[in-house]
């Protein structure tokens, strides 16, 4: 199974990513995967598999991430982004597209689309009370087919429409409804997860959503793209 | 549908769990990842942990026990209690605290809530607020409303509850802990008025706190005090219901839940 790199590029707290994922790497057994956190480029390359994680907003993640190593993190990610199983989550799933409309930030441009605010300002929902941005809090995830078929291998086993744990103000509108593996009602329709070729990421916290979650850290660990 | 949330409050203190009436006469609940765990299995839709330790001493106890929790519950955990610093921030966050609430920090210093929200994010900069409705010579000067205590509710700061909830959301703050100091520990239900005037107030979510004593409680702060999330302590500690026992009243009364 070899090894996994979190990628530590100064934003955030990455333990709760780093626990789940040696969890999840533990349970796999004799073939668990050594998980490190790590911010060295030649690590990233040699890594099997890379999470992507991303807390706080966009742009600080994006300056971060474009500065470490004089730039050589983000080549060794664009590689990785290209050629193995990588897997972002929330600010590391919207960092993915092209461009975010949070302090008008560009993207990685690793697949087409945007990043939008919820437009809930005045809404109401159903029983009256106003929509609270951000969303915070457990909300279901439908699962989408991939590449015309069965729902993303990543969702083995997690049940559709299972709940996850969610906190953002911004969500991902990718160009092309092929890359949509998951979405969920929040004021209307979103884009929860996203996916193409070996990339797989989700704007909820796998980290943070108990079974399911952990289910998710597991299949990536032996997805083979 | 975003599912209305349950999360225990674990009081802290000595790196023991304990829980109090009117925030005093102290009893042991237990150790507080036995106790994490337990909830986790029970369907808690998050965990807070108030560190109500009275010196700075015992203050990094709660590292420790964030450490351990969050190696072995997925589910949000928050911190709050002494928090007074953007620094104290990192460590509980590098502990494994998802959230960290400040509470009298804030109100000494406002700005410090926008400079931690800057530096991590709103999303895990909560602000915690006791609110006791106006009685006296307040009532009289200032109308009918809430004002805002700290130091353990024993300092009226003389500033309106509700006005100071909106202040802290516009200042970064993601989330407000609402606690009702004239119902905390009383097991009569939340101040539903207080609850509902914060959460119409705000764009952020709230969490509404102090009083719950039976499970229809919550569910009435959800559908009259329209909260986002309930918290409660004494009802779970003491084994009087299970969380699954109140995501079921709720579910019952038409509320979303995780279950």
């Amino acid at each position: 199974m070899g090894r996994v790199a979190v990628i530590d590029y100064g934003m955030g707290n990455l333990r709760s990513v780093s626990q789940a994922v040696i969890h999840a790497a533990q349970a796999l057994g004799g073939a668990a995967p050594e998980v490190i956190v790590t911010a060295d480029p030649a690590a990233v390359r040699a890594a099997d598999r890379v999470v992507l994680p991303g807390q706080g907003a966009m742009r600080d993640c994006m300056r971060e991430l474009r500065e470490a190593h004089d730039g050589e993190l983000l080549a060794a990610v664009r590689e990785a982004a290209a050629s193995k199983p990588l897997m972002g989550v929330c600010v590391g799933m919207q960092m993915l597209l092209d461009h975010s409309e949070e302090q008008d930030t560009p993207g990685l441009g690793l697949m087409p689309g945007r990043v939008l605010r919820f437009r809930l300002d005045d809404a109401l929902q159903p029983d009256g009370s106003r929509y609270k941005v951000p969303q915070m809090g457990w909300n279901r995830v439908r699962q989408h087919a991939f590449q015309g078929g069965a729902p993303h291998p990543v969702w083995a086993g997690v049940p559709d429409e299972a709940w996850f744990y969610f906190v953002h103000s911004y969500h991902a509108a990718p160009a092309d409804a092929a890359h949509t593996a998951g979405s969920t009602e929040y004021g209307a329709r979103f884009t929860s997860a996203v996916a193409r070729d070996n990339i797989f990421a989700t704007q909820f916290h796998p980290e943070k959503s108990a079974a399911h979650g952990l289910a998710l850290y597991r299949n990536f660990l032996r997805w083979r793209p | 549908m975003l599912a209305k949330r349950i999360i225990p409050c674990l009081d802290v203190t000595g790196g023991r769990v304990v829980k109090g009436i009117n925030f005093v006469e102290l009893r042991d609940a237990g150790d507080p990842v036995e106790i994490a765990a337990r909830y986790n299995e029970q369907g808690a839709d998050e965990l807070t942990f108030l560190d109500i330790t009275a010196t700075s001493d015992g203050r990094d106890l709660i590292l420790p026990i964030i450490e351990s929790v969050a190696s072995q519950v997925f589910i949000p955990l928050t911190v709050g209690g002494g928090v007074r610093s953007v620094d104290d921030v990192r460590r509980l966050l590098n502990a494994g605290a998802d959230k960290v609430s400040f509470n009298s920090a804030a109100v000494a210093r406002p700005e410090l809530i926008r400079e931690a929200s800057e530096r991590y994010g709103a999303q895990c900069i909560v602000v915690a607020i006791d609110a006791k409705r106006r009685t006296g010579e307040d009532l009289a000067a200032k109308g009918p409303g809430w004002d805002v205590y700290t130091h353990g509710g024993r300092k009226n700061m003389h500033l309106d509850a509700v006005a100071w909830a909106r202040q802290m959301a516009e200042f970064g703050a993601g989330e407000i802990l609402l606690t009702s100091m004239d119902r905390d520990g009383t097991r009569s239900g939340f101040d539903l008025d207080l609850t509902r005037a914060v959460s119409d107030a705000v764009p952020v979510p709230v969490i509404a706190s102090g009083g719950v004593g039976k499970l229809d409680d919550l569910a009435d702060g959800v559908t009259l005090g329209r909260a986002d999330a309930v918290l409660a302590a004494s009802i779970f500690h003491y084994g009087d219901h299970t969380v699954g026992e109140a995501k079921a009243l709720m579910a019952s009364r038409g509320i979303p839940v995780r279950q």
